[in-house]
């Protein structure tokens, strides 16, 4: 049983770090980006305490009347502690990102964002918006796939 | 088909992953430095928590980074969000809810600053009882009964707090040692209170410039999020 245990648990892990990471990559919406965001720093986490993780041994604090016995590695430990107040400064800011794009487009569709932003930032900029994936040049709706050639960039 | 390429390199990110950490085995880690670590740490520093010692004894410099990554979100996200009026326009908290904040928050303080004081000794330390700090303080925007910690008396123990971190780490330095060694000043007898030299101030000036940075930036997004959008 013990020798299932260690591969399960990192495999939990890197489980987590590639949920978060699909969720980043194939979401949409920009609070869902955040959650997953979230969920890959769980699993990056996880995965950093477990490396120093020993069968035979007690947590890394000394406690009074009890001899000393082997302990699990504290460096880990400690830079989870650190991972995880950074994270918490990340998530904070993306989230106070978020809470300003929603208030200045009243939505988190992030195709719908990237193409008002992009029409922004070439008015403040004094040009028109050059073409995107989302918003083609010249106001030609979006050709299927295969319908158009490709246009040269 | 860029859904195609993310699936693909996922695919092969997940393999990387599997694949480092099925060979690295468990239980047995390979790292040497953390034995190396335990054997000094009491010495060291006087902690009985090794965390502790590695976070403030042994890494202080990598906690003032720390810190100041958290000033630096605070920070942007304060300007981001702007001054602003705070918004009531939720409904008013029922006596339930007003009583349970007020019966809260002297038990909130209370647990904060323990695990603050006593992060040397027993899990725990500046972060965890600065996070528990600032949900104290924000206890009653949650529950609509008012409007949450004064920005201005944040700003002061925050300041105060990162200045005596610094100041400590200077103290070190001018003793003899490295910025922000263990200065080993009251040492005291392991397991008390007040021992492992300056190593509990560091854990208080962190435990209240986290909570003033993390009040202030929840009340920040308290503020925001009553706009319509």
């Amino acid at each position: 049983m013990d020798a299932y245990i260690g591969p399960l648990l990192f495999l939990g892990a890197a489980g987590l770090l590639a949920i978060g990471v699909v969720g980043m990559l194939l979401s949409n919406h920009l609070f869902r980006m955040v959650l997953a965001l979230v969920i890959a720093e769980a699993g990056v986490n996880l995965m950093l305490v477990l490396a120093g993780y020993r069968w035979d041994a007690v947590a890394p604090i000394l406690q009074p009347g009890v001899a000393a016995q082997p302990m699990v590695d504290p460096i880990p430990q400690a830079l989870v502690l650190t991972a995880i107040v950074i994270g918490v400064g990340v998530q904070a800011l993306a989230l106070t990102l978020v809470i300003r794009i929603r208030e200045a487009y009243g939505t988190l569709d992030m195709a719908e964002v990237r193409a008002r932003m992009e029409v922004d930032v070439a008015a403040a900029g004094g040009g028109e918006a050059t073409g995107s994936r989302e918003r083609p040049a010249g106001g030609r709706p979006l050709p299927g796939p295969g319908a158009l050639p490709e246009p040269p960039r | 088909m860029p859904r195609f390429a993310t699936v693909l390199f996922l695919a092969g990110f997940a393999f990387l992953l599997f694949s480092l950490t099925l060979t690295l085995g468990f239980g047995e880690p390979p790292m040497r430095a953390g034995q190396g670590v335990l054997d000094q740490a009491v010495a060291g520093t006087g902690a009985a928590n090794a965390v502790s010692a590695v976070l403030l004894g042994f890494r202080g410099l990598d906690t003032l980074g720390e810190l100041s990554i958290l000033f630096a979100a605070a920070t942007a996200g304060g300007l981001v969000l702007g001054h602003r009026r705070p918004g009531g326009d939720g409904p008013p908290a029922g006596a339930i809810l007003q009583a349970g904040t007020r019966l809260l928050f002297p038990l909130m303080l209370v647990v904060g600053f323990y695990i603050v004081l006593h992060g040397h000794l027993t899990p725990g330390g500046g972060f965890q009882g600065g996070v528990i700090l600032a949900a104290a303080f924000f206890l009653p925007v949650l529950a609509g009964t008012g409007a949450g910690p004064d920005h201005a008396l944040l700003r002061v123990v925050e300041g105060l707090a990162g200045t005596v971190f610094i100041l400590i780490g200077l103290a070190a330095l001018w003793t003899g040692g490295v910025f922000l060694e263990p200065l080993l000043v009251d040492r005291g007898a392991l397991h008390e209170l007040f021992s492992a030299g300056t190593l509990p101030l560091l854990y208080l000036a962190v435990g209240l410039k986290v909570g003033a940075e993390l009040a202030g930036l929840l009340a920040h997004m308290a503020r925001a999020g009553g706009g319509e959008a």
